[in-house]
């Protein structure tokens, strides 16, 4: 092993002994750690101590802009820039512009909850070093492994590599960079 | 204790039959796109879809040269083929979003291998759908400043205070996030395929397609964050859709359109026909594809228990709005309902329509209908012919008899008015046929949720799962080291 080494895997059978295992990490006060599924698993989240994500908030955000973009958008057409009466109404004839706003209000929010999580999630990410181990192609159809981060300040090739082999998976790998 | 599972296997059936594991869930979906050869039934039900769909191409080619006189509507029925079709095909969507939005949020976890596809057919029917509104404009480049507000050289503004335009908004956010939720629902997939694929040009393809998705755990947990985010906003948007298209005919003052019951009994009607859709599906789907063990026969059942609801809600709504052209006191709206169900030209249309919505559903009380795949197949087409006709009705017999007895006239259909609505089938059969035949039919990493091994033991489980740990924590000599 020459190669520069990203972190060490190690993969396992069932989600039981991937939080399991997941647990003894964090409890032996690993932090750069990471685990994968092939579904979401959500013991995972507390066993590897993953704080809850700002996502909701940004999608809020997003969604208040939408509103009020859409409120900015009826006003500047019928009250500043061409005000006209139409049906007898004011020119700002609030309930009759409800519908845009409330489809402009959904129509950004959804948009942030998928770019806002592809965004925080870093995808698209063409290359990253977990694809180098032939076996992790498991991630996505039955296998869970589990993931210490060469950056971590616990990290010792030796001695992190004879931890992982110790919280019982199939089979531990060093991740190349 | 025998009984006790009897029970619970009838009241709580499994949502996945046989034994599967994992990996063989992972194969068996996968497999259909990546390993079987094409079958033969695919490339004929594909040909006759694409030819049909070029039905749709000379259709638009004619109308943009000759402009919509070659359609048959023109006054007092100025609205004809064009708005049946396009109400049709989008109430058909909304069963999609109900199952993979209003049941997600429910948790009603036979949606999982069923929403996959149906969230597809929304798509391809919201596309077939929005093609009428546009082509009826006969010119659609110019359509544009119209329906969309763009700073333009005439500076002028669509109107917002008009329900067609609340439509465009509503149409195009819903085309829009219906697809932001079907590909996401996808990325995990297509990494299942990107990582399965021996093809390089097709692993590629995948490997673009997942956006580089690994499955790390913090990814999922913003993943379920969106997932359920997506759901909570399409319930309201899918509800909002069919309201608006509804307003179009409710806001007028029309009568047998100005009613206030219009948009729920819209909705329902929309869920109505969309489940039907739905069944039309998957019915050959699962026997072509041997999906059995996926959707199984308790998926078909409880979609005809929806179909049977939103049809009774259905026929709840054509007899409020006969009740309140009565009720309203008002001449025109009780000639109006007079003259729709049988003293107008059009009696038939409407009878043909409670046969086909109101009787045909009742078989559905019965289990013997429901356990038929026949008979559900069978209604469930009726049901479509149905909800077809319950929007020719709602607006031919409703515009045929102007107020002035001198604007009189009859609708009916030309050729182009057919060959287009035929054609707009051939174009959503042959997306259908694409679809399964290049992207996973049912969503794989949902249905690996549903397999008994999914659940973490010792962690975070429900009371069941709890008793069993103390009882085993008692037995035990040594502490458990969890």
């Amino acid at each position: 092993m020459a190669d520069k080494i990203y972190g060490i895997m190690a993969e396992f059978d069932t989600p039981t002994q991937l939080v399991d295992a997941a647990n003894r990490v964090r409890e032996a006060g690993f932090k750069k750690t990471d685990a994968f599924s092939p579904f979401p698993l959500h013991e995972i989240d507390e066993a590897l101590g993953i704080k809850r994500s700002i996502l909701p908030y940004m999608i809020f955000a997003s969604g208040i802009t939408g509103l009020l973009g859409g409120l900015g958008l009826v006003y500047f057409v019928h009250v500043i820039d061409y005000p006209i009466i139409v049906g007898g109404r004011p020119h700002f004839s609030l309930p009759a512009f409800i519908p845009p706003m409330y489809e402009l209000t959904i129509l950004f929010s959804a948009a942030m909850a998928v770019f806002g999580m592809l965004f925080l999630n870093g995808l698209p990410a063409p290359y990253h070093p977990v694809f180098n181990v032939p076996r992790f192609a498991l991630a996505t159809r039955e296998k869970f492994f589990l993931l210490i981060e060469a950056k971590d300040e616990l990290y010792d090739y030796e001695k992190t590599r004879a931890f992982m082999e110790g919280l019982g998976g199939q089979e531990v790998f060093d991740v190349p960079e | 204790m025998q009984d006790n599972q009897d029970l619970e296997k009838k009241l709580l059936p499994p949502m996945v039959e046989g034994d599967h594991s994992f990996a063989s869930v992972t194969d068996k979906i996968s497999d259909v796109t990546l390993k079987k050869r094409t079958p033969f039934h695919w490339f004929i039900g594909f040909g006759i879809a694409f030819m049909v769909a070029q039905l749709l191409m000379v259709s638009v080619v004619w109308l943009l040269a000759n402009g919509i006189g070659i359609w048959g509507n023109n006054q007092p029925v100025g609205w004809a083929f064009d708005i049946i079709n396009f109400v049709w095909w989008i109430g058909i969507g909304h069963a999609g979003t109900l199952i993979s939005a209003i049941l997600l949020l429910l948790n009603q976890k036979w949606r999982t291998s069923i929403n996959r596809f149906a969230e597809a057919m929304t798509l391809f029917a919201v596309a077939c759908a929005a093609m009428f509104p546009l082509l009826h404009t006969g010119r659609p480049w110019l359509a544009a400043y119209w329906l969309f507000p763009y700073p333009n050289t005439m500076g002028i503004w669509p109107q917002f205070r008009s329900p067609l335009i609340w439509d465009v908004f509503a149409v195009s956010t819903y085309a829009t996030v219906s697809a932001l939720f079907w590909y996401v629902g996808l990325i995990p997939d297509f990494a299942t395929l990107r990582d399965r694929a021996k093809n390089k040009y097709f692993r590629f393809a995948y490997a673009a397609l997942s956006w580089g998705w690994r499955g790390s755990a913090r990814h999922w947990h913003r993943y379920e964050i969106t997932y359920l985010i997506l759901a909570g906003l399409s319930t309201p948007l899918v509800l909002s859709v069919h309201s608006i298209v509804s307003f179009d005919f409710s806001v007028s003052q029309l009568p047998g359109w100005h009613a206030t019951i219009f948009p729920p009994y819209f909705v329902a009607g929309a869920v109505f026909a969309g489940f039907a859709m739905v069944l039309i599906l998957c019915i050959p789907l699962r026997h072509w594809y041997r999906m059995q063990d996926f959707i199984t026969h308790q998926h078909l059942v409880y979609m005809a228990k929806v179909m049977l609801a939103t049809g009774l809600i259905v026929c709840y709504g054509y007899a409020m709005e006969a009740f309140f052209g009565w009720y309203s006191a008002s001449q025109y709206e009780v000639f109006m309902v007079k003259n729709r169900i049988w003293e107008g030209p059009y009696w038939w249309s409407y009878w043909l329509l409670i046969i086909c919505n109101g009787l045909s559903i009742q078989l559905l009380w019965f289990e013997r209908f429901r356990n038929s795949e026949f008979w559900l197949f069978v209604i469930s087409l009726v049901v479509s012919v149905g909800m077809w006709l319950e929007r020719f009705v709602i607006i031919v017999t409703s515009l045929h008899r102007d107020f002035l007895p001198s604007s009189w006239a009859m609708y009916s259909p030309q050729v182009w008015d057919w060959s287009m609505f035929i054609g707009t089938m051939g174009l959503f059969f042959t997306l259908i046929y694409l679809f399964v035949r290049f992207v996973p039919i049912i969503s794989i990493f949902e249905v690996r949720t549903l397999l008994p091994e999914a659940n973490v033991h010792g962690h975070h489980q429900d009371f069941e799962e709890n008793v069993v740990m103390v009882e085993e924590t008692y037995d035990r000599t040594d502490p458990p080291n969890h």
